[in-house]
C-alpha cells in the first residue's frame, strides 16, 4: 500500500506546497499595474516596431501611462491612435505631426569627389568602416543602399550613388534612420519644405574642395532667415523646424544649394518610382 | 574531481551546448543579437544555479528518504517551474531593473532542458552541495559563453554575403557545428 501512497503523498504534497508558496508570493510581491497600461496597449498598433524609441508597444504604453511620452509618440499609428490614447489618458490629443525621413546629403557621383574605388560587399556599414567610406567627405552618403534594403514601404531609391526618399511613400518607421552608419537620415516634419541637406562638420574651405553642394558655413541662411529659424554649430547650419515658415528664402540664397526644397520632386526621381 | 577541474570541465571541455548538446533551443532562438543573448545567458545562469541547489536538497531530503528516486524527473520539473515563477514574481517586486533586463526570458527557461539536465546530472555524478552549486553555475556560464560567441558571429553574418540557400538558420547551424568541433579541442584537458 505504501508503494502507492508514498509517491502520491510526496508528489501531491510538493505540488500543494509550491502552489501555496506561489500564491503567497503573488500576494507578497504583487506589483500594482496601472489599468490604463493594458488599455493603452490595446489602443496601440501592436506592431512592436520600436519607432517610438521604446522597447515595443508595451514599453510605450508604460511610458504613456506615466506621462513620460507624448500622446502622439506612435509614429505609425498617426492621428487616430493619438486621439485614442488621449481619450484613455483623459488629456487633449497633441496634434499628430506627420514626419518623413530625409537623407541629409546630396553628394552624388557628379557633385562629390571619391577618394577610392570601392569594390567590396554592397553594404554601407561595411564600406563606411574602410577609411570612412569611398567619398572624400566622411560625413556623407556612401551610396551602397543599406537603407534601400531595409525599407519595406518602397520609399527609397538609389539615384546616382545616393539615397533619395519618396515623401509620399515614407511612413517614418525609422528603419533607415537606424541602419544608416553615417546617421544622415533624419525624420523631418512633413509640412516643412526647407531642409539643410548636409551633415559635414568640416570647415567651409575643405567642404568646397570635395563637394559642390555641401554646407560651407557661410551663414547666409542665418542672416537672411526672417524668423531666426537657423542656428549654427560645428560649421553646419541647422533649421529649427518649429520656427520655419516655409518662405524658402534660405533655399534661394544658399550659394551651394545645400538647403533644398524637398517638396519639389525632380522628373528623374518621379520616373525612378514609376518604373 | 577538484573544484577547479570541475569549472574548466563545465565551461570548456564538457560545455553543455557544444559537447552535451543541451539547451540548443534557446541557443538558436535568442542568439541573433548580443543584447538578447546576454539577457538570456544571465537568466539561465541565475535559474540553473538556484534550481540545482533546491533540487539537490529535495533529492536528499525527500526523494532519497522515501526511496522515490524514480520520481526524480517529474519532481524536478515541478520544482524548476515553480522556482522560475517565484523568481519572476520576486524580481518584479524587488529588483525591477534586473527584471526588465531578463524578465522576458525567465518564462522561456521554465522547461529548458539545460536547467533540468544540469540538476539531474549533478545528482547522477554524486556531487555534494558545494560541488553542485559550482557545477551548476559553471555549466550555465558555459552556456552563456556559447550563446555570446554565436551571437557575435551571427551579428557579423547578418551583413555578410551568404549563399541564399544558407541564410538564417542553416548557416547558424553550420557555425555552431564548427564551433562544437573547435571546442572538442579542449578534450583531454581534465
Amino acid at each position: 500500500m505504501s508503494e502507492i501512497l508514498n509517491p502520491i503523498i510526496v508528489l501531491g504534497g510538493l505540488g500543494l506546497l509550491f502552489g501555496v508558496l506561489l500564491s503567497i508570493a503573488s500576494k507578497v510581491f504583487a506589483v500594482k499595474v496601472d489599468p490604463k497600461v493594458e488599455e493603452l496597449l490595446g489602443a496601440l498598433p501592436g506592431a512592436n516596431c520600436g519607432a517610438c524609441g521604446y522597447p515595443g508597444c508595451a514599453g510605450l504604453a508604460n511610458a504613456l501611462a506615466e506621462g513620460r511620452a507624448p500622446t502622439n509618440a506612435c509614429s505609425i499609428g498617426g492621428q487616430k491612435v493619438a486621439n485614442h490614447v488621449a481619450e484613455i489618458l483623459g488629456v487633449n490629443a497633441a496634434s499628430f505631426e506627420k514626419k518623413v525621413a530625409v537623407v541629409l546629403c546630396q553628394g552624388d557621383c557628379d557633385k562629390a569627389k571619391n577618394k577610392y574605388e570601392y569594390q567590396g560587399l554592397q553594404d554601407c556599414r561595411i564600406q563606411s568602416t574602410l577609411a570612412g567610406g569611398k567619398k572624400e567627405c566622411t560625413y556623407g552618403c556612401v551610396g551602397c543602399g543599406s537603407c534601400f534594403d531595409v525599407c519595406e514601404f518602397n520609399a527609397i531609391r538609389m539615384i546616382n550613388d545616393i539615397a533619395v526618399i519618396n515623401r509620399e511613400n515614407c511612413t517614418a518607421c525609422n528603419k533607415c534612420v537606424e541602419i544608416c552608419p553615417k546617421k544622415i537620415i533624419e525624420l523631418v516634419p512633413y509640412t516643412n519644405n526647407a531642409v539643410v541637406k548636409c551633415k559635414s562638420q568640416d570647415p567651409g574651405k575643405l567642404v568646397r574642395s570635395y563637394c559642390s553642394t555641401g554646407c560651407i558655413a557661410c551663414q547666409i541662411c542665418v542672416k537672411n532667415c526672417p524668423t531666426d529659424a537657423f542656428s549654427f554649430e560645428n560649421n553646419l547650419a541647422r533649421i529649427n523646424y518649429d520656427k520655419c515658415i516655409n518662405c524658402m528664402v534660405c533655399v534661394e540664397k544658399c550659394p551651394t544649394n545645400a538647403i533644398d526644397n524637398v517638396s519639389i520632386v525632380s522628373e528623374d526621381f518621379a520616373q525612378k518610382f514609376a518604373s | 574531481m577538484g573544484l577547479f577541474a570541475l569549472i574548466i570541465s563545465n565551461i570548456f571541455v564538457n560545455n553543455y551546448v557544444f559537447a552535451r548538446f543541451l539547451g540548443i533551443c534557446p541557443f538558436l532562438g535568442v542568439s541573433n543579437k548580443m543584447e538578447t543573448a546576454t539577457g538570456m545567458g544571465l537568466a539561465v545562469t541565475f535559474v540553473t544555479t538556484f534550481a540545482s541547489v533546491i533540487t539537490y536538497i529535495i533529492q536528499k531530503a525527500v526523494l532519497d528518504v522515501f526511496g522515490l528516486g524514480y520520481l526524480q524527473t517529474i519532481v524536478f520539473i515541478l520544482v524548476i517551474a515553480s522556482l522560475v515563477q517565484f523568481v519572476e514574481l520576486a524580481l518584479k517586486k524587488m529588483i525591477p531593473t534586473l527584471y526588465s533586463a531578463m524578465g522576458v526570458y525567465l518564462p522561456l527557461i521554465t522547461t529548458n532542458c539545460i536547467v533540468l539536465g544540469v540538476a539531474i546530472l549533478n545528482i547522477q555524478e554524486g556531487y555534494n552541495l558545494i560541488q553542485t552549486t559550482v557545477s551548476a553555475a559553471t555549466a550555465a556560464l558555459g552556456f552563456f559563453l556559447a550563446l555570446v560567441l554565436v551571437a557575435s558571429l551571427r551579428e557579423k553574418m547578418e551583413i555578410a554575403d551568404i549563399p541564399e540557400a544558407l541564410v538564417g538558420f542553416p548557416i547558424t547551424l553550420i557555425a555552431a557545428g564548427l564551433m562544437s568541433i573547435a571546442f572538442s579541442g579542449f578534450a583531454g584537458l581534465v
